[in-house]
């Protein structure tokens, strides 16, 4: 496929403007040109350039797929897990790796299969996981928003909120919180973690709002009597969306890491639920028996580079103003 | 800026009394603090009666948090739900374990951190810059937690094979033995070496990132144009200014560290500050819990305003007013 070079851009790139909708399309009068020309020019959108630009992200791809493989292990654990969770076999007890019985990641201290509860452990990682991103993101879009674009006291809120759980350590907190509202779950440990962690999207999302509702396309739209609702969702969010989209993939990894770490000091996910953090934690009281922790630390190791790689390829690519390093 | 620090500092207050405050309600809430005295069948209910009357534990939480103020300000954080004893000489003994395993850990991450960024930055695109561009990778999507099990798990299998004690794998020291004491070494060797490892990751990117963004400045260019010597260069005009940013993080990464490296020292079983909050988490040690919160949020706002100050001194374009 030969690329048709886009006539009525100087730079191709050009992400931090573009049109109200989200959208760019290109003048009428550049069809009729090449029409004219016998030259076929197919309209592009941001979206477009930004899905060929991730296309072309080679770790971003390559941990986009990895992440396909093990999230859909994790998905579909009943099919692919030889054994249950907790199925237990007295004649299997620290077993190491081995292929026979499929116990390919060793059995533990009661014989139940390591390679099963690591696969089961995949599963309510993705669930913390996905499920803080996608509703942290949610509530920080919208507190953010309006905190930007109204200001006034939401705003002050919210900065002061943010101030606060600044001056503690975040581990702190989350310890404390968990001791409150009870662990056990991995819905309980996502509502403690979401709890958390939106402040830091609606903090994103807020400085945004902030500096594009002075636009002079927002003064255009409100001049053509466009109200609060529709210039904050038709036509500033869509500016947002690069960030914010950016910002909830890396809280995957972000939430995963820390529900591991809770469930390892034994404030998160309470075991018969296998999660990565607590097999971890079985492999401190078993320190011969390495496979015991290598497997599931390894998972998590995996789990969080492919998100990174995917993050940061959705970041070049959605927004590529801001190269960052990663903190 | 005395005045920017007296005004930083006025305004930590009213934050110090919010954060204290809710905390306060979070573990008040979290658990019945005489719970395993009434497990205690020897007790007998007037004197668990009369806890809880000292205690001021069945007024209201707003009540209570009252007295916990004025214990926190006349005796020193007061005493502990769980022994009775005085919080205030566990802190400052943890609180010193502590610092010694940062220090050392963060000296030495600092040190390795800048020589690598700098490199990396001088040399990018190099085999040593992807090398170690792939380490600080691994770094970060490494939980903290596994990497100082998998130290442990190493230093206990040497021991068990060969009976060769490199490294003790947990505690402190062994009886008997003082802080600068070959046997502390040994003991906080492992807790220093994860501490290392992470933080290393951090300082080398954010090192090589600063490196790159001045190395394409005009004064550089101007400088090389000048027809001084590379190395004067590097040293004199750029490492200079890209260390600015270092040491803002390095000292609010100190600050946060001083509460405690809570998942490393649970590991090791160090008797330091992050250790000695998650044992009185469990117990539902209100007062030890809250002790622990006033002295780690000191720390940080206080490193903060270094981190601040420190920029302003090292970046004099920025001015506090």
């Amino acid at each position: 496929m030969t690329e048709p070079t886009p006539l009525h851009l100087g730079k191709p790139v050009a992400p931090a403007e573009p049109a109200a909708d989200g959208l760019m399309t290109a003048p009428a009068g550049v069809f009729d040109a090449t029409a004219a020309a016998g030259l076929e020019l197919k309209a592009r959108s941001q979206w477009s350039y930004a899905r060929k630009r991730f296309l072309r992200h080679r770790l971003a791809m390559l941990g986009l797929v990895l992440l396909i493989v093990v999230f859909g292990a994790g998905i579909f654990a009943n099919y692919i897990a030889p054994y249950s969770f907790s199925e237990i076999d007295l004649n299997n007890i620290l077993s190491p790796p081995t292929t026979v019985g499929q116990h390919y990641f060793g059995t533990d201290e009661i014989g139940r299969d390591y390679y099963s509860r690591v696969i089961y452990g995949i599963r309510t990682s993705e669930e913390v996981g996905l499920f803080v991103a996608f509703v942290s993101s949610i509530v920080g879009l919208c507190v953010g928003a309006i905190a930007g674009y109204y200001g006034g006291w939401l705003d002050n809120l919210l900065m002061r909120l943010t101030d606060l759980v600044l001056t503690l350590p975040a581990l702190a907190i989350l310890l404390t919180a968990a001791a409150l509202l009870g662990q056990g779950s991995q819905w309980r440990v996502s509502v403690i973690l979401t709890l958390f962690f939106w402040t830091g999207i609606a903090r994103v999302v807020r400085g945004i709002f902030l500096s594009l509702r002075e636009k002079e396309y927002v003064e255009a739209a409100k001049a053509a009597g466009a109200g609060d609702a529709r210039i904050m969702f038709r036509h500033i969010l869509p500016n947002t969306l690069g960030p914010i989209i950016v910002n909830g993939t890396l809280a995957v990894a972000t939430a995963i890491l820390t529900e591991a770490a809770l469930s390892f000091l034994g404030f998160g996910i309470t075991p018969p639920t296998p999660s990565l953090g607590n097999l971890v934690q079985g492999g401190q009281t078993n320190p011969q028996q390495w496979w015991l922790t290598i497997f599931p630390g390894l998972t998590i190791v995996l789990i969080v580079l492919c998100v990174n790689f995917v993050g940061d390829g959705l970041r070049d690519a959605l927004d590529p103003t801001q190269r960052r390093v990663r903190a | 800026m005395l005045t920017y620090i007296i005004r930083r500092l006025l305004y930590s207050i009213p934050v110090m009394i919010v954060s204290t405050f809710l905390s306060f309600t979070f573990v008040s809430l979290a658990g019945d603090p005489v719970a395993k005295l009434r497990g205690n069948p020897r007790l007998p209910a007037s004197t668990i009666h009369n806890i809880i009357l000292q205690n001021h534990l069945n007024r209201s939480i707003p009540v209570r948090y009252w007295f916990w103020v004025k214990d926190v300000i006349t005796h020193k954080l007061g005493n502990s739900l769980e022994t009775f004893q005085p919080i205030w000489p566990d802190i400052t003994r943890t609180i010193g374990h502590t610092a010694q395993v940062i220090i050392i850990a963060e000296l030495l991450a600092l040190v390795l951190g800048v020589a690598v960024g700098i490199f990396s930055a001088i040399r990018q695109y190099s085999a040593f810059d992807y090398f170690f561009t792939s380490l600080s990778f691994l770094g970060f999507a490494m939980p903290t937690f596994w990497l100082a099990l998998l130290l442990q798990i190493l230093f206990v299998d040497i021991y068990l094979k060969w009976n060769v004690r490199i490294f003790y794998t947990s505690g402190l020291n062994s009886p008997h033995q003082g802080t600068w004491s070959l046997d502390r070494l040994q003991h906080i060797a492992l807790p220093v070496m994860t501490l290392t490892i992470i933080s290393f990751a951090l300082y080398s990117r954010y090192m090589r990132a600063s490196m790159l963004d001045v190395i394409n400045t005009d004064y550089v260019r101007t400088a090389r144009a000048k027809g001084l010597s590379e190395w004067h260069v590097v040293m004199r005009h750029v490492f200079r200014n890209a260390l600015i940013p270092i040491v803002t993080i390095a000292a609010l990464n100190f600050g946060g560290l001083l509460g405690g490296a809570i998942v490393t020292e649970t590991v090791f079983s160090l008797d330091g500050m992050g250790y000695y909050f998650i044992q009185k988490l469990q117990a539902v040690d209100l007062y030890a819990v809250m002790g622990w919160l006033v002295v780690t949020s000191l720390t940080i706002i206080v490193f903060n305003l270094i981190a601040d100050v420190l920029y302003g001194y090292l970046d004099p374009r920025i001015r506090y007013d």
